[in-house]
């Protein structure tokens, strides 16, 4: 039992399990308060290219990023914010990327979801989805090779299942029964295609036993039900149990990207088991189990957004890439470079 | 003697016993060494390192781009090259913006049997050359020799980044040399195959030998013919290019694909936007015809530039 210091100068006793939620909670509401600042930041201009939130997902997202160690493997979509914090990504990554230093990872040369640092870790996406699972598989199959340990996880959403690519990929692990947690979340829309015109399986679980892995459904909104079952199947892929397909239900509480307003989304919805946010049904948790209180939930909101202030105006006094000291090189082999690459082109 | 195909496959297993970050993936590649037996015996060599893919271009080509990450040098068989097409976003997308994007290189090697045989129809003749040049990131290999298929193999697994290796179906067994090389010329330098200061016909792979075949006729007739294997078409060696042209001043390009755009459209634009003033006639392109491979060995002929075609317009060039 650890003993926690509550902000009234009490201390509470508290188990591994509730510290752990504890700890996921403050990585969702910084997830959420960052996610947030860049909305604001893309309305007021300040942003190039699309902002993707993960509003609603934050709970699946922060319980992924939490059952992963540093070592393994993370290759995370539009939606994880807040399970790359919890998996170690600098807050200064995000920020540089989103408002384009040319200190950030990416160096103006790709932007805002797409960050990453692939030597730790931390893989980039690219835009068509499912293409980065089977990259997520040949690092794992490079560590049989290498005898490394370590898992690797990767994240979708359910229109991403019907991709050629996903279905590669997840026989591809099955066949060489790699550590590969898979993790759906179904928010019910893919962009503006709801489920019902996306697959007609009974529930997305399903495809596990057609693939030979091992499947789990769970709750995307609560909090304790995300962490129970991801550590459970980030354990079971790190035991030799080979790929893990784990699919949430829940919903998207925000438009595809911060310019779709989601006006097709049914109020039904939103008012259903599904439509709950997994950020208050947390909060409630939090309060009524007495692991913190509102005093002190207040606290860490002004912690992290003093965090995210300080990052944004560090990052705003940053300059952006310099066209003129740009190499232009695509290759690592400088010398297999094209001297005559300046035909035709923009010089 | 050494077939182009022996060649090949002796390359691959040199790359694995000098390297353990090498390993060979592809459909049929391990027990059964290939639909072209360019792996033949390597699993058994090899254990372990030569495995069997599902029939999954996609995953397959995406699993060598995390596995480079991790410090593998995976050695990608397509089963054709038509079927690359299938993995094509993981090619042009993940591998060829890795370096790019994150500083991280990407060696890997994809090798793709490529180009028509008689009989073999739409879907098993293509060459991909051109459309994997147009992307940035990419090397683009087109070996036409036995000697060339050997040496730029093994320094297509030792680069860096990802190679697209175009290793010629019509010259697997018809192409034989006395033995392996043991030095070579590096990547991005092209060859004067034969010298001449009539014409120049640029080309590589396969077309190179029916290039030869008409610079030959063609000497028996005088007009000395300088033919210019290309060896890579990305890099292009520009420079030996026009250093040719130069001494000719006629320029023909040939090669085996389709007409629009590509290598030989590239050719002719870096010679008339850099050398115009050496070319005494219009250069001229010969390529295949502009519809899918044909299947009918009558058609097949027709379809692609053979010796006799090259001659042609080869005369037409000399005349003008």
């Amino acid at each position: 039992m650890l003993q926690i210091l509550a902000s009234d100068g009490k201390t509470a006793s508290v188990s591994p399990q509730q510290n752990q939620y504890r700890e996921a909670f403050r990585w969702m509401m910084f997830g959420r308060l960052l996610d947030d600042k860049f909305a604001t930041l893309y309305r007021g201009g300040k942003i190039h290219g699309g902002v993707f939130i993960g509003r609603g997902q934050e709970a699946v997202s922060v319980s992924l990023g939490l059952s992963l160690r540093k070592g393994d493997i993370f290759a995370p979509l539009i939606r994880d914010l807040s399970g790359r914090l919890a998996f170690g990504e600098p807050i200064l990554d995000a920020v540089r990327t989103y408002l384009g230093s040319a200190l950030g990872p990416m160096r103006g040369r790709d932007g805002n979801v797409h960050r990453g640092r692939p030597k730790e870790g931390l893989l980039p996406m690219i835009s068509h989805l499912g293409a980065m699972i089977p990259v997520v598989n040949g690092m794992l199959l490079a560590r049989r090779f290498q005898k490394r340990e370590g898992v690797g996880a990767t994240c979708l959403g359910e229109g991403g299942t019907s991709t050629g690519a996903f279905h590669e990929a997840l026989n591809q692990a099955a066949v060489e029964k790699l550590p590969l947690i898979l993790v759906v979340a179904n928010n019910q829309f893919a962009y503006s295609t709801p489920s019902s015109r996306q697959f007609a399986c009974e529930t997305l679980v399903d495809k596990a036993v057609g693939y030979g892995v091992e499947g789990h459904d769970l709750d995307g909104t609560d909090l304790s039900a995300c962490l129970k079952t991801m550590g459970q199947a980030v354990a079971s892929a790190r035991n030799g149990g080979g790929p893990q397909l784990i699919v949430a239900k829940l919903l998207r509480l925000c438009g595809h990207g911060e310019h779709d307003d989601a006006h097709y989304i049914d109020p039904k919805l939103k008012d259903s088991p599904c439509g709950r946010d997994c950020m208050a049904v947390a909060e409630e948790f939090l309060l009524a189990q007495k692991l913190a209180d509102a005093t002190t939930i207040a606290s860490w909101r002004n912690d992290f957004q003093q965090q995210i202030e300080e990052a944004v105006a560090k990052v705003q006094r940053e300059a952006g890439p310099d066209p003129f000291k740009e190499t232009w090189q695509a290759i690592s082999s400088t010398h297999l470079m094209e001297l005559h690459n300046a035909i035709g082109s923009n010089e | 003697m050494i077939t182009y195909l022996e060649a090949i496959r002796e390359a691959q297993a040199k790359a694995l016993a000098d390297d353990p970050r090498v390993y060979i993936y592809g459909q049929d590649v391990g027990a059964f060494g290939g639909a072209f037996k360019a792996t033949k015996n390597l699993a058994k060599e090899f254990p372990g390192r030569v495995l069997d893919a599902p029939i999954s271009e996609d995953a397959i080509l995406g699993s060598a781009v995390g596995a480079a990450i991790e410090g593998m040098r995976p050695i990608i068989e397509m089963q054709f090259a038509d079927f690359s097409t299938v993995g094509l976003n993981q090619i042009i997308n993940n591998a060829a913006t890795l370096f790019w994007r994150t500083n991280v290189s990407c060696p890997i090697t994809i090798r793709l049997p490529s180009g028509g045989t008689s009989g073999s129809g739409p879907f098993h003749s293509q060459n991909m050359e051109a459309l994997y040049a147009h992307y940035p990131g990419l090397i683009v290999m087109t070996p036409g020799t036995v000697e060339d298929a050997y040496s730029m193999l093994l320094e297509a697994v030792a680069i860096d980044d990802p190679v697209i290796f175009c290793e010629h179906k019509y010259l697997y067994y018809h192409l034989k040399a006395d033995k392996l090389p043991t030095e070579a010329m590096p990547v991005g330098k092209a060859r004067i195959a034969r010298s001449g200061r009539d014409l120049t016909i640029v080309t590589y792979s396969a077309m190179l030998h029916e290039a030869l075949a008409v610079a030959e006729e063609l000497a028996s007739e005088g007009t000395e013919i300088e033919v210019v294997d290309l060896r890579s078409v990305k890099p292009l060696d520009t420079d030996t290019v026009i250093a040719s042209v130069a001494r000719t001043g006629k320029l023909l390009v040939v090669g085996e694909t389709f007409p629009w755009g590509g290598v030989t459209a590239e050719v002719i634009a870096r010679v008339a936007t850099e050398a115009f003033d050496l070319l005494d006639v219009p250069p001229q392109r010969l390529n295949a015809k502009d519809t899918p491979v044909p299947f009918h060995p009558n058609l097949w002929a027709a379809h692609r530039p053979t010796a006799r075609s090259i001659a042609v317009a080869a005369r037409n060039l000399l005349r003008s």
